[in-house]
Parts: structure tokens; sequence; C-alpha cells
């Protein structure tokens, strides 16, 4: 009989080396995963999108012998963040929830690290979304999983007759729904400068676009893209203040330009402001997901005819759009961590992705540049083609306000809507430029605190 | 006997009023004691005082329009014949029982920055529209505006408690000595309810300034944080950006003011309780 002789130092090899290979191999299913889980999970607003979700689900619970219960939370008055909240202070409550934005790094010490899951995505689908990464990737390691439902960007979406007739600008001839032909002349033409000389001609002939200057989402993403591209940095990676600069003046003039040309209550719009007044045929362009699109379909259908999903304006430092990817995270309270990886794993594969896709209309926008190729996003209509630039492509880099900075930091500057405040006290309030950039460095100085 | 009280008490307000208190000494990631370095760093931001002079602005103006409607309403009521009273009553009534969330949501589709009702009848009129969420001053107007909508009922009802329960043969009396109505709502009305007045302020006071309906579903707190309260902008720092123990600290700063409130308002009460005994 053979035997082999085991010494301390063999068996403490063994253990790091098996630490390690657990630690960074990508996660395998087990066969059957068995036993009962239970999501909380964003309450979709496209109708028919939640139960994509709950098919996939249900197969997997199939397939595993797993019993999934899916409870779908609102985000309307914070609700879903609320429970996300007293879940972590109670320390009990669902095994997967889903995370907006910020969450995963304010529920960071309460959530299951996720590296074997998400790192065997990577693995499999190339590059994951660096605006992903900057919000779940904590200290090296992955808090969440990228979902493919709710995560979002915010590129323009514009009137093609409107543009047209009173800006001279034929905006699916500069972005064709097939990148290839896109005219480089044409695209690198498509500057903040000239999306503000054709705001103001657009603004003559009563078609103002419409951009939101409250304190909600959609405001903040698009001031983040207009910073961005003109390199403005709030707070760099290493705490640093850095909003006094030239930057900071040239991407407020832009502002500046643009609020003069846009109608006066963009101050007030919430999240569904940009939507209703693009629906309401009034406006000639937003920036928004393909929401205000779809809601135009059924309620203003000749509207949705003549909307053109399309890249952002660029600026001296590149083309960046606003993104909000969302989250799903295991508690660490969970019971059943094994299967709740395995759900992730199964809805995050491209099979899956391509139904959540589809269930959103083109809504649902994953974490992966080679998922942009999912033939939802071509077939939508009408017109045909009408969002296929939705998924960020060409030079067009996905973007979040609050970034460089640390995440902590970051969240602060992005709920507290530093930038689009800077903005409304500059025009609105006519404050001084100066004295703005100063206000802006005291309320950047206190997110630090974190 | 008295051990369901106990827990209910225990429970439901030792215990949540203590948790807050800890909460707010903890740093932000609730792993550390850190005393009073919360209510420091609030104490030392310029929005925090924006926030405490909004919420007082808030607070004290809509409860004054409150208690001033809410008295003349009672009077008007008062004075109608028994009978018709009680339709009146329960329609002046009807803002109060009205869910808040739902009927801030009216009051946010009236206000609609894009939409709105009162901006189509005041342009269909010919006069200009009125940016009323979109400008801060008038988003500070709306929002009272619609606090004072909700709230004057209650003071309704209170006062005409109140005023049903003056003696007539006070007013019979001073009409005898030729007292006339603002005479006798003076010398008489007054100094009656003044007990009723006080408790009623007091409890409108502590609402208001801990409302966070109106301005959540108006506002948001905006334009450019200018209509904050506490609540609103303790929510803002303890759930939307993830800071618990700063929000913590935000809510518990209206304790003191409204506890400083209570103790001369509720002195002044048992004053004027022991001197009518």
């Amino acid at each position: 009989m053979a035997s082999s002789r085991l010494s301390r130092r063999s068996v403490l090899k063994t253990a790091v080396l098996g630490s390690a290979a657990a630690i960074t191999s990508p996660y395998v299913s087990g066969v059957h995963a068995a036993g009962s889980l239970s999501l909380g999970v964003w309450d979709h607003w496209v109708p028919g999108a939640n139960k994509a979700l709950v098919k996939l689900c249900n197969e997997f619970g199939e397939k595993n012998k797993v019993d999934v219960h899916i409870d779908f939370i609102t985000s309307q008055g914070e609700k879903d963040k609320l429970t996300a909240a007293a879940e972590a202070q109670a320390g009990t409550g669902h095994d997967i929830m889903s995370h907006r934005d910020w969450n995963i790094r304010i529920h960071q010490e309460q959530l299951e690290p996720l590296d074997d899951v998400v790192g065997g995505l990577i693995k499999k689908y190339g590059p994951i979304s660096p605006v992903a990464e900057y919000l779940a990737k904590i200290k090296g390691t992955w808090r969440g999983v990228p979902t493919t439902v709710g995560s979002q960007v915010k590129p323009c979406c514009s009137r093609i007759d409107l543009y047209q007739q009173h800006a001279g600008i034929d905006v699916r001839e500069m972005f064709p729904p097939d990148e290839a032909k896109w005219d480089k002349a044409k695209v690198d033409g498509w500057t903040w400068e000239a999306y503000v000389a054709a705001a103001q001609k657009l603004y003559k002939a009563g078609y103002p676009v419409g951009l939101p200057l409250g304190q909600s989402s959609d405001a903040v993403d698009w001031v983040g893209g207009l910073f961005n591209a003109y390199g403005v940095v709030m707070v760099d990676a290493k705490d640093n203040i850095r909003i006094n600069s030239d930057e900071t003046r040239q991407a407020m003039e832009i502002a500046r330009k643009l609020v003069e040309v846009m109608p006066p209550d963009v101050f007030a719009w919430d999240d569904a402001g940009n939507n209703r007044w693009l629906i309401s045929g009034k406006g000639s362009g937003i920036m928004n997901p393909p929401s205000a699109w779809a809601v135009a379909k059924r309620d203003n259908p000749k509207v949705a005819e003549n909307c053109w999903t399309h890249p952002v304006p660029k600026g001296p430092k590149g083309r960046f759009v606003g993104q909000l990817p969302m989250f799903y995270g295991i508690w660490k309270f969970s019971k059943n961590k094994t299967a709740a990886k395995e759900l992730l794993t199964y809805i995050s594969q491209k099979e899956a992705v391509a139904q959540l896709v589809e269930a959103s209309v083109g809504y649902d926008l994953p974490s992966f540049k080679t998922m942009y190729d999912l033939p939802t996003w071509k077939n939508v209509e009408p017109p045909p083609g009408t969002v296929y630039n939705y998924p960020p492509r060409g030079d067009e880099q996905t973007s979040i306000t609050g970034a460089p900075a640390r995440s902590e930091v970051g969240a602060q500057i992005y709920n507290q809507a530093i930038n689009t405040v800077m903005i409304s006290k500059f025009t609105q309030g006519k404050e001084k430029l100066d004295e703005v950039i100063k206000w802006a460095e005291k309320e950047l100085e206190g997110t630090l605190r974190a | 006997m008295c051990l369901p009280l106990i827990l209910v008490i225990v429970g439901l307000i030792v215990y949540p009023a203590f948790y807050s208190i800890h909460l707010s000494m903890l740093n932000k990631a609730q792993t550390r004691f850190i005393g009073l370095g919360n209510f420091r760093f609030l104490l030392s931001r310029d929005t925090f005082w924006m926030v405490v002079e909004q919420s007082a602005i808030f607070a004290l103006s809509a409860v004054f329009f409150k208690a001033i409607i809410g008295l003349i309403t009672a009077h008007l009521i008062n004075n109608l014949p028994t009978k018709g009273q009680r339709k009146w009553r329960g329609m002046l009534l009807v803002p109060w029982v009205i869910p808040l969330a739902l009927s801030s949501l009216a009051w946010w589709w009236l206000f609609d920055p894009t939409l709105s009702a009162f901006n189509w009848v005041l342009t269909g009129l010919g006069l200009r529209a009125i940016p009323w969420l979109s400008d801060p001053y008038w988003a500070r107007f709306s929002v009272i505006l619609v606090n004072v909508w909700y709230g004057a009922p209650f003071f309704l009802i209170m006062y005409l408690a109140a005023l049903k329960s003056v003696p007539e043969q006070l007013y019979e009396a001073a009409a005898i000595d030729g007292a006339n109505a603002w005479q006798r709502f003076v010398h008489i009305t007054l100094p009656m309810m003044r007990n009723i007045i006080a408790i009623t302020v007091l409890f409108s006071l502590i609402v208001t300034f801990a409302n966070f309906d109106i301005v959540q579903i108006l506002t948001g707190g905006g334009p450019r944080n200018m209509t904050h309260v506490f609540a609103t902008y303790a929510f803002l720092l303890g759930i939307r950006s993830g800071d618990l123990p700063l929000g913590a600290a935000t809510s518990l700063f209206m304790f003191p003011i409204l506890a400083i409130a209570a103790i001369f308002i509720l002195r002044g009460v048992r004053k004027r309780g022991r001197e009518i005994g």
C-alpha cells in the first residue's frame, strides 16, 4: 500500500496554494446549489422587463433545485436604498440585493467578496466598464456583480426633424446605425461648441434642448460628462481639490451658454423632467437612456418616430457619457452564498443578458463591451436603428461624476450634486465664477471628511 | 400591569432614540466612536447653516400662517348655525386626512415645471407663468404654501374645540358691559384659548420642523439646496450619500431646538393652568 508523508511545510504550502487558487480562479459552478434564495431586485420601469428576470431565475431554480423568491423594489423615493440600509443594519433580509450607483461602496463591509464571479465573467467576456470597476471593486475586491438590469448610460436623444430643419444637422447621417459607416470628420466635429451652436439655433426656432440642472442623477451625469470632456477634476485620487482650474472655467462657460438657450425650468427638473420635455414635442433634444423614446412611442408616436440616440459631444479631453451601472450584492449574512453566486453567474451570461436587453427594449446595458453586438439595439424601431448608438461606440467613453476621487469622496460629490449646483449658482444665481469655485472648494473640502 | 406599556415605550421610543444618538457618534463606516465629531463637522459647514436657516423659515412661517388661518376659519365655522357646522368641518378637514405624500404629489402636478396647471391658467389669463419650483424663492414659497394647506385644518379643529368650551355667559356679560366684537375676542376668547393655542403651536412646530414629504416630493431640497430642511438634508446625507451617522446627527439637531421650545411653551401652559386653578 502506497503511503505519503505529510510534513508541516507541505501542508502549509498546499494550503497557501489552495487559498491563492481559490481567490484568483473564476467561480466554478457546483452541480446542484440547492436550498432557497431570496432576491431584492430593482423594479424595472419598462413593462414586462421584470418577467425576463423572473423567467431566468425560475430556469436556474429548476435546474439547480433552488427555490428562488424575488421581491421587486421600486427606486421611487429611494425605497430600494432604504431597504438595503435597513437590511444592512439589521443583519438580515434577502440573500441577494440589487444596489444602485454608490450603494456597493456604502455597504462594502456587509457584502460578500465576489472576485470569483466577476473574475470569471471578465475572463469570458473581456474588459469590464471602468465605471463599474470604480464603483464595485473596493480595495481590490469586487463586492458587487454589475447587472444588466437597470444599468444605463445617458447619450444624446435628439429630434431628427428639428435638428435637420433648424440646426442644419442630420444626426442620422452623422451617427448611422453602423459604426463602420461613421464619417470621422463629422463625428469629430460633434463638439460641445457645436452642440451649443445647434442649441442656440433650436432655441431661436422655439424648440430648445432640455438638460436638467436640478440635483438628481440625470443632471449630475450630463454635467459630469461635460466636465470630463474639458478635463475638470474636482478632487483627484490623492484627495487634492483641483476644481479651481482653467478647465473648470471653460466648462462653466459652455454651461452658461447652454443655460441661456434652455427652458428656465431645468433647475427644477427631476429625472423625468427631460423625458417629459422631449415627449411633449416642445424639446429638440435631451441626454437620457432610451426611456424617453420608449414612452414617446406609447404617448406621442410622432415624436418617437423622430428620435435618434447618438453619442454626446466631445471636448478637448475626449467624449464622455455619464454611466450609472447597477449591481447585485450578496449579503455576508446570506445563508446560501453558493446558490447566490451560481445564480448571479447564470444571469450574467451573454445568452441571459440578450433576453434581459430584449425585454427592456434596449434600455438595460451590460457592463461588457463585447455584448454591445446584441441584436436588440439594431432592431428596435421606430425609426429603424434609433437606439443602435445607445451603447457607447466609437470614441465615446463612460464616466461618473466624483471619479477619480476615492469612491467614498466621489459618492458625496455625486449625491450632493456639487457640479450642478455650481452651474445653478453661476447662471440662475448670477454669482461670480470665482465665488462659485470658492464655494465648490469648501464643499469639496467637506467631502474629504469621508 | 405596566409591563406592556413599558415594553412599548422602551421598544418604540427609548431604544430608537438612544440608538440614533449612538449612531450619530460613530464614524462614517460605523466602526469607531468619534464623540461629537459629526456635530462639529456639521457646524463648520455653510450648507448646514443654510439648512438650519431654511428649516426655521419653513417651520415658523408655516406655523404662523396655519395658526392665523385656523383661527379665522374656526371663528367662521363657530358663528354658523350648529346644524350647518358639520359639513363645513368635514370639508375643511379634507386636506388633513388625505395622505400627505399623495396630496404633495397632486400639488407637484399643479406646480410641475413644464406642464403646471396653475401656469396654464395664468398664461390663459394673459399673465406670466410663475417659476413655482425652479426659482429658489418661489420654491420656498411653494413648500410653505403646501404645508399651510395641509396643516391649517389641525389648528381649525383644535381652535374650534377651544371656542366651544368658552362659557357663553362671559360673552353675555361682556355684551352687557358694551364690549364690541374685537374687545370680546381680545379680552375673552384669546385668554381662554391661550393654552390650546400654545399646545397646538408646539405640536405643529414639532411636526413641521420634522417635515419630510412635502419638500422631498416638491423640490428634493433644490434648487441650489435652498429648500432643504433638516429631514430632507438628513436623508440626503444618511441614505443617498450613505453616511448614516452624519444623517443621524443632522436630524438630532432638531431635538434641542424643539426641546427648548417645548420647555418654554409647556411652562407657560402650566403657569396659566395654576393661575386658573
